[in-house]
């Protein structure tokens, strides 16, 4: 008797990172897979993107050490990332986005106030997901895997022409709903991007307790599917790893797992105490890995940007965060009336009677 | 009678340690023939035949992915073998695989994935292999499907139908028995329904897949080979209401799903005893119907609910207390539970034990002091 062996390719990805613009801000000579550097027009547009979503970022987290939010976890450190996936998206793409993303909705075009109600505590999901095609940000880790695969899957049964993208950290790489969201999109040839931002961490849990695994790239091999480990604090490597990805989920050809190889520069959110466990010497080390920093050499060397344009973009950055600020300064309007409006789609009597008790203890109090 | 072929009822390929049990089979079938074709008769057209639930729901489920495009039928074993149970049989021949297809084999999978076609315009009708084996996907379930229409304010509905077989008295091995329905009535966003007979479970089914809600839709698998007299399409009661399957003037019997059965024996008993029991079948667990059931018992002055499920925080507390508060001057007596023990559901040769009987629930009514 003898067994039919495959015959169809199994590749693991290359050892060495996909990078294009390395730390120093030269080109690297390292393979990319047959990929190819974004022009200076998009890098430009990235590098805008980056500095706009790194100033966001640590006006909110200020924001938060003031009580003006709950919580917020920053992805400071993983602006290549962030903006380099998102950025490659089409109008009729999908983001499945985590707790951990708000900078991908950002760049989505999600308003300030939109992303941040959830962190505020105004509601759970600010944002319309049918106007920006992005869908509420997931905290339960790696349930929103399994959401991109199944909007993908209907997407090709319905003939769109359209991609999901969702993003998962390493701590989520280990929750089963990853496992069997990479096998039902590789089984259904979903057009998915699982872009993995492995920024070392899982709050205080480090990578080599997540995995024993040589790398979290590799895992797409054994579902049938093309893992690719960029450099994920090159925008110009992770643009054009998710770009291509994305172009070949909706070519037909299944979907693609990228992992970005990152650092979280803050704490997980401002209520973690990262100084127990891990010290400042690796987090100085990791700045010399800057996504903005490189990306800038990068593009004054080719003449792309000069001193006006960084100026210019800086002055931006200051005009968002004075637009967060204000955002943030304003009390929201919520309505406690809203807790029974959207629960069913068919109105339900019991609701309506609670919904009675609360309107006798608004109008006892004095509320309009 | 005879067990009609391929709706062997504890088909579990994943446990070939289960034996067919005829017997357990037969007597559900026989069961079902006899009680409710006298309790609830619903019109039966002119080309009126013997429908088991297996067939109404298979027929639902058809004329559900023909009326509507965005119906999509997919699990563990729906496509080719048609489930364990038969009730997608012929759906994928019929419909093709991009219609109705075998999943892999994981449940949080299907309702994720499920929860991402919703959102992108389609209806799934998706199945829990078995009660237990919903499990996995509880998270799932809970955390998305229920909340995710309030979370966005009502931008996104998600008209998922997930379909569980399940309780006992089938003879089943361990994990294959199991009600489960308090963990889903107690999640605020979900719909649950429950059919007791071929007719409900056809036009119930219909109407849950055309909900915009998710619903989570049980199946009595011991009610699963009961025959009704009727052609289909039917259309019963509507979805969110309970009924009056039987009148009666001193008890209001509440039942749903398996133990819809066992109310109608008991009420058959107690009038030979001149005990006037009226039976509820409540058929949609949440919402609850507090309308038709109020009505009821301030007429009779006592209640009564019979469930498999675990007495302790199970749903007939619920439905006890909600009764009580509302109707607590119109009752002569505590109302009652009549539910499994606070025990893990047993093996096959004990089950008999454990489930609520007839005996069981007249021996509880006579426990009331009926001097009053
Ligand atoms: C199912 C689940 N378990 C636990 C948590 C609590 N939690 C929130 S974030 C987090 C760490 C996640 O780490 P990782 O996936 O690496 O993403 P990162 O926060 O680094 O972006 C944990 C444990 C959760 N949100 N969901
Ligand atoms: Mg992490």
């Amino acid at each position: 008797m003898t067994i039919d062996v495959p015959t169809t390719g199994r590749s693991l990805p290359q050892l060495q990172p996909i990078s294009f613009i390395g730390a120093d801000g030269r080109l690297t000579d390292t393979p990319t897979e047959g990929l190819r550097i974004p022009s200076d027009a998009t890098l430009t547009g990235l590098y805008r993107q980056m500095v706009l979503v790194r100033r966001f970022e640590a006006q909110v987290t200020h924001l938060t050490r003031q009580g003006r939010l709950a919580t917020y976890p920053s992805a400071a450190g993983q602006e290549a990332a962030e903006v380099g996936a998102t950025t490659a998206l089409a109008p009729n793409d999908w983001l499945f986005p985590t707790y951990r993303d708000s900078a991908a909705l950002l760049t989505r075009g999600v308003p300030v106030a939109e992303i941040l109600a959830a962190f505020r505590g105004d509601w759970h999901c600010g944002f319309d997901p049918h106007e920006y095609h992005a869908s509420p940000a997931a905290t339960p880790l790696a349930t929103q895997t399994l959401h991109a695969t199944g909007f993908a899957m209907a997407a090709k049964l319905k003939g769109e022409d359209a991609a999901t993208l969702t993003f998962l950290g390493d701590g989520a790489s280990s929750e089963g709903d990853t496992h069997e969201a990479f096998n039902f999109a590789s089984v259904w040839q979903t057009p998915t991007v699982f872009v993995l931002q492995n920024n070392q961490y899982a709050i205080s849990t480090p990578l080599r307790e997540q995995t024993n695994a040589t790398m979290l790239a590799d895992r797409a091999a054994g579902y049938g599917m093309p893992g690719l480990r960029v450099d994920g604090n090159d925008v110009a490597a992770v643009f054009a790893a998710v770009s291509a990805a994305l172009e070949r989920g909706r070519n037909g050809d299944g979907p693609t797992l990228i992992e970005c190889l990152t650092y979280r520069m803050e704490s997980h959110t401002n209520s973690d105490d990262p100084t127990k466990y891990r010290d400042a010497e690796e987090v100085e080390h990791w700045k010399q890995f800057d996504p903005i920093d490189r990306l800038e050499k990068y593009l004054r060397q080719s003449g792309a940007l000069d001193d006006a344009k960084v100026a210019e973009v800086a002055e931006a950055a200051e005009t968002l965060a004075a637009s967060v600020r204000d955002a943030m300064n304003q009390e929201a309007e919520v309505d406690p009336r809203e807790l029974f409006a959207h629960v069913y789609a068919t109105p339900r009597t019991a609701l309506a009677e609670q919904q009675q008790v609360l309107e006798a203890e608004l109008a006892a109090a004095g509320h309009a | 009678m005879s067990v009609e072929t391929g709706t062997d009822p504890t088909t579990d390929p994943a446990t070939d340690s289960t034996e067919v049990d005829d017997e357990t089979a037969t007597a559900a079938s026989a069961q079902g023939d006899t009680a409710t074709g006298t309790a609830r008769a619903p019109e039966a057209g002119p080309a009126a035949s013997s429908v088991t639930m297996t067939k109404a729901l298979n027929q639902a489920l058809r004329d559900s992915l023909a009326d509507d495009d965005t119906v999509l039928v997919f699990g563990e074993d729906v496509g080719r073998l048609g489930g364990v149970f038969r009730v997608t049989e012929g759906l994928r021949a019929e419909f093709g695989s991009n219609r109705v297809w075998d999943s892999p084999l994981a449940e949080s999978g299907i309702i994720g994935t499920a929860i991402g076609m919703a959102m992108n315009g389609m209806r799934p009708v998706v199945e829990m292999q078995f009660d237990a084996y919903a499990y996995p996907a509880f998270e799932q379930i809970v955390s998305h499907a229920a909340k995710l229409r309030n979370r966005t304010k009502g931008r996104v509905s998600l008209p998922i139908t997930i379909r569980i077989p399940y309780a006992g008295d089938i003879g089943g091995v361990e994990h294959h028995s199991d009600s489960s329905e308090a963990y889903w009535t107690s999640t605020p966003g979900l719909t649950v329904v429950t059919p007791s007979n071929p007719a409900d479970a056809y036009s119930l089914l219909r109407e849950s897949i055309a909900a915009d809600d998710p619903v989570v839709f049980m199946e009595p698998k011991s009610r699963y080979w009961m025959k009704e007299t009727l052609s289909l399409p039917v259309t019963t009661a509507p979805m969110n209401r309970a009924q009056v399957i039987r009148e009666g003037t001193d008890v209001t019997l509440l039942a749903y799903g398996p133990t819809v059965q066992t109310a109608l024996e008991t009420a058959e008993a107690g009038a030979e005893h001149g005990l006037s029991i009226e039976v509820i079948d409540l058929r949609t667990l949440s919402p609850f119907d507090d309308e038709t059931v109020s009505e009821s018992v301030r007429k009779t002055s006592r209640a009564a609910i019979i469930h498999e499920a675990a007495q302790f925080g199970g749903y007939g507390a619920e439905v006890a207390a909600r009764l009580t508060e509302r109707n607590f001057t119109y009752l002569s007596a505590p109302i009652l539970r009549v539910a499994g023990f606070d025990v893990p559901y047993p093996s096959p040769k004990l089950e008999e034990f454990y489930l609520p009987t007839v005996e069981r629930v007249l021996d509880a009514l006579e426990s009331w002091d009926w001097e009053l």
